[in-house]
């Protein structure tokens, strides 16, 4: 197979950093490469060299494309050559039409004015050829997530697509939404489409990918070829530069007193007052307990989390809450924090962390009193504060001045952990808390998690992914619909057991 | 390159904007110095200059906040007019006595402040459209109140808020030579004594706080900007206290407004509620999250913007020693101009104290000097919204280049 793309010798300097280094990366027509690497490793600093939204210039290094020089100045420049890059947030504009959405900014149109018969003829055609049937004027507002990531793939193929780079495409997707998008790739390479997925999901790529190149710290570690064979661990060990054979970290187990134990908890949604989103839960936590919830997404966990935590979510809240034994009120978060209760927000980017402040500002937010007297700030206590939860935490920066909108998505993960940290919880609810971070931290924070354990915190872990359930809890809820439907020790889990609770319900 | 003078250049890049800030309005004052021919840095007009900006700096303070906080606030000009109207009112028409009058104007300001920050904060109606109805009935109840027509004068006790001056405490005897010295008629020790001071204790404070950064090796300002900033501020400053000193000394105004502004930038930096107040502009549910009372801090951002206006509309009136139904028509806009020049974010979450009130003084210095050269109102507001709009391009070009 010839080769249609061939990245040499790039290097991209930013100013203090190399994000990437002499990177060389080849692409054959026709085949499905896989990019895999660290959050911060450079594998989007890449895209954006080759789509042209760094200039040809602005890097050191050559690319060749179609057998020619390319020489890019924007994505325009690159889009004209057939090469379409999809980015982990959709770019579709919630409001308009599939049609009108598919043919933005390429619009069917003679002299300014639309046609719109073509460009209802034209989408039919693109959505059939991705598997849709939903009529080109449906709104994409009202199309799920899946669906709307596959309409991405149709805009992409309007545009006559040769080279198409998916970044991350199954992040925010459901277990069958993936696959239906997988498939859409091996069927698009059937066609002659090259395709480049970057992504954080091993399986997945070990499903469609032909060739896996792993990027680590801005360089290209290997390149793996799938009919040669190669397992997800190979994979992981270029990843992270280790040899990984325990993805999840050893615990001592123990379970102690009774934490938090919370009893027929009802919650009303905020808006449609009529809908009853979380329903007669009662669970509890102990000292040193790791417990999970497990459920699939919309089955109302984060909900209830934050329902819990201050009544930060939902109406007509009802239900008992007791701590160490005693009737304790959670009624703000201010109250729920000072009993002792800690919240990692699923999306801390825009619940978790104000993104244009520094690390210290951060770590400090929930506790200022901790760092002040009488209402002043004392800001050489804030730094020693925020030193000290760094250091624990093993956050990788130049200094607690940074902003943390700078950090990785592990790095801001730990942040936001030191400053519920510095709360001095005794229970902390993380919400996904691995969510979007790399193998490497992911690890990092399961360690975080044991020492928390360790030091008698009881901690209750809500996840998507049932392999981090189970292998890090003692105990597993089973939520569905609002409700818990089981309960289990971590022991007698299994993937197949906890879906089919959900599913039977 | 040497990495001293990489690091150097690396900092001013970082920190262009507040570097900028200050040269612009030294650029700026230098300037109409040179085609005022000196008129400008006359002692009665550098007087004058403070006395015609206090109101807006002194709602700048307050505007601050409420921008950081993510909101903006339309009606302050309105309400400015309303209570310097109300002053009159109670003043002139009914003899209630300046000592009830004052305190009576700026709780009114604060309860006004309030009923707009209720619809804010807690029912979330947008503070655009809020204080836009703010705005329009304080411009009536003004209208209303003064039933169209202009009151006043004053009575010399309101008056010294705002054209009264701080009397010398250093007797005559000492006072009198140095006025010979300088060829002035008479010299106030006291103001080039305050400037002194001020100047020891700014170079004190910057010096601590280098000791403290070096203590935890932060990476400060280098130091030659920290010694030649401060030579230009101090520098500044003395100048300023001499020449008010060769004329009638420290305006009253530019007391209560130097303490204000002293405090204000302490509120915002050093103190747990002005963290508090970044944090809701920066990511208000995050900061929700972290047990901080959202609702109850954006309410106490109108309702101190409120008190302020009060105190500006007060200080107004009694500048031009009559209250009238025109009186702060569009000043709210010269407010928040001051703020955005002075590099807040229009997003909320970022702004200083210290960028609104330069950005106070280049829109004043601006007014005053244009208005000496003779150029029309009309060139005025064009310049004016020029600058408006320079300013914050400046503002999106260096953060692009740093993002």
């Amino acid at each position: 197979m010839s080769i249609l793309l061939e990245m040499k010798d790039i290097t991209k300097e930013f100013p203090g950093v190399k994000a990437l280094d002499q990177v060389n990366l080849k692409v054959r027509e026709g085949e499905i490469h896989a990019i895999c690497g660290e959050n911060g490793a450079g594998k989007s600093t890449l895209m954006k060299v080759l789509s042209g939204v760094y200039p040809v210039g602005t890097y050191d290094g050559e690319i060749h494309y179609g057998g020619a020089l390319a020489q890019f100045r924007n994505l325009r420049d690159s889009e004209d050559q057939g090469i379409v890059i999809i980015h982990q947030e959709l770019a579709l504009i919630p409001e308009l039409s599939i049609a009108e959405n598919l043919f933005i900014g390429n619009e069917r149109q003679s002299g300014g004015v639309m046609n719109w018969h073509e460009t209802f003829r034209r989408t039919e055609e693109l959505l059939r050829k991705v598997g849709l049937t939903e009529a080109p004027g449906t709104i994409v507002d009202r199309i799920g997530v899946g669906k709307q990531q596959l309409v991405e793939i149709a805009k992409a193929l309007a545009k006559d697509v040769r080279l198409l780079i998916l970044d991350e495409p199954t992040a925010a997707l459901q277990e069958n939404d993936s696959r239906k998008l997988l498939d859409l790739m091996l069927e698009l390479k059937a066609q002659g489409v090259t395709c480049i997925i970057i992504s954080h999901k091993l399986n997945e790529v070990r499903y469609v990918a032909d060739t896996v190149t792993v990027i680590r710290d801005g360089m290209a570690v290997s390149t793996l070829d799938a009919k040669a064979g190669f397992e997800e661990d190979d994979i992981v060990r270029d990843m992270v530069g280790r040899d990984m054979s325990h993805r999840y970290p050893e615990r001592t187990r123990f379970a102690g007193d009774l934490l938090l134990e919370v009893e027929d908890w009802n919650v009303w949604h905020p808006e449609h007052t009529e809908r009853q989103v979380i329903r007669d839960i009662s669970f509890n936590v102990r000292a040193g307990e790791v417990v999970g919830i497990a459920g699939l997404m919309g089955s109302g966990r984060t909900e209830l989390a934050m329902s819990i935590f201050g009544r930060s979510w939902g109406r007509n809240i009802s239900g008992k809450a007791r701590l160490k034994g005693s009737a304790v009120d959670l009624g703000s978060v201010d109250r729920a924090i000072k009993a002792g209760l800690a919240y990692v927000t699923e999306d801390r980017k825009s619940l978790g962390l104000v993104l244009d402040e520094s690390i210290k500002f951060n770590t400090t937010l929930a506790k200022l009193e901790g760092v002040s007297t009488r209402g002043v700030l004392d800001e050489n206590a804030e730094t020693e504060v925020a030193e000290r939860y760094r250091k624990a935490l093993g956050t990788r920066t130049p200094s607690v001045f940074q902003k943390v909108g700078n950090l990785s998505g592990g790095n801001q993960q730990k942040v936001v952990l030191g400053k519920w940290l510095f709360t001095g919880p005794e229970v902390l609810i993380l919400d996904e808390p691995t969510r979007g971070i790399d193998v490497g931290a992911k690890y990092e924070i399961y360690s975080i998690i044991n020492d928390l354990s360790a030091q008698g915190k009881g901690v209750v872990m809500i996840s998507s992914e049932m392999p981090e359930l189970l292998g890090m809890c003692d105990r597993i809820y089973v939520m569905n619909e609002g409700a818990f439907v089981g309960e289990m020790p971590a022991s007698e889990a299994s993937q197949e057991r906890i879906m089919s609770l959900i599913v039977t319900e | 390159m040497t990495s001293e003078s990489k690091g150097l250049k690396a900092y001013l890049s970082a920190h262009m904007r507040d570097y900028g800030l200050l040269f612009a309005l030294i650029a700026i004052m230098a300037f109409f110095q040179i085609v005022t021919e000196g008129t400008l840095m006359r002692p009665v007009n550098i007087t004058n200059l403070f006395l015609q900006n206090s109101y807006i700096i002194i709602m700048a303070l307050g505007m601050l906040i409420v921008i950081v906080a993510g909101h903006i606030d339309l009606s302050v000009g309105s309400v400015m007019g309303f209570i310097g109207a109300l002053a009159a009112v109670m003043i002139v028409n009914y003899d209630i006595p300046v000592a009830v009058t004052i305190p009576v104007c700026l709780v009114l300001g604060g309860l006004i402040g309030a009923a707009q920050g209720y619809w804010v904060a807690f029912w979330r109606i947008p503070s655009f459209i809020a204080t836009l109805a703010g705005m329009l009935v304080f411009r009536g109840a003004s209208l209303w109140l003064l039933e169209g027509q202009s009151v006043g004068p004053f009575p010399q006790s309101f008056q010294v808020l705002s054209t009264g001056f701080v009397a010398d405490i250093f007797p005559q005897a000492m006072t009198s030579p140095i006025a010979e010295a300088v060829g002035a008629r008479n010299f106030n020790l006291l103001a080039l004594s305050v400037g002194a001071v001020a100047s020891m204790v700014i170079i004190w404070l910057g010096l601590r706080g280098r000791a403290r950064a070096k203590a935890y090796g932060i990476e400060g300002e280098p130091s030659a900007f920290f010694w030649g900033r401060n030579v230009i501020v101090l520098g500044a400053l003395m100048f300023l206290t001499f020449k008010l000193s060769t004329f009638r000394g420290l305006p009253n105004v530019l007391v209560t407004m130097g303490i204000l502004i002293v405090i204000y930038a302490f509120i915002t930096q050093n103190t747990v509620i002005g963290r508090r107040v970044y944090a809701l502009g920066g990511n208000e549910k995050a900061a929700k999250l972290s047990g901080i009372k959202t609702e109850r801090l954006t309410f106490f951002a109108f309702v101190n913007m409120g008190v302020l206006a009060a105190l500006a509309g007060l200080i107004f009136a009694a500048r031009l020693n009559t209250a009238t139904p025109k009186a702060g028509f569009g000043m709210e806009l010269d407010v928040i101009a001051a703020v955005f020049i002075g590099g807040a974010s229009m997003s909320g979450g970022s702004g200083k104290i210290v960028g609104a009130v330069v950005g106070a003084f280049i829109m004043g210095v601006m007014n005053n000097g244009m208005s000496i050269v003779g150029i029309g109102i009309d060139y005025q507001q064009m310049i004016k919204g020029l600058v408006l709009l320079a300013a914050v391009i400046f503002d999106v070009y260096n953060k692009q280049k740093q993002g």
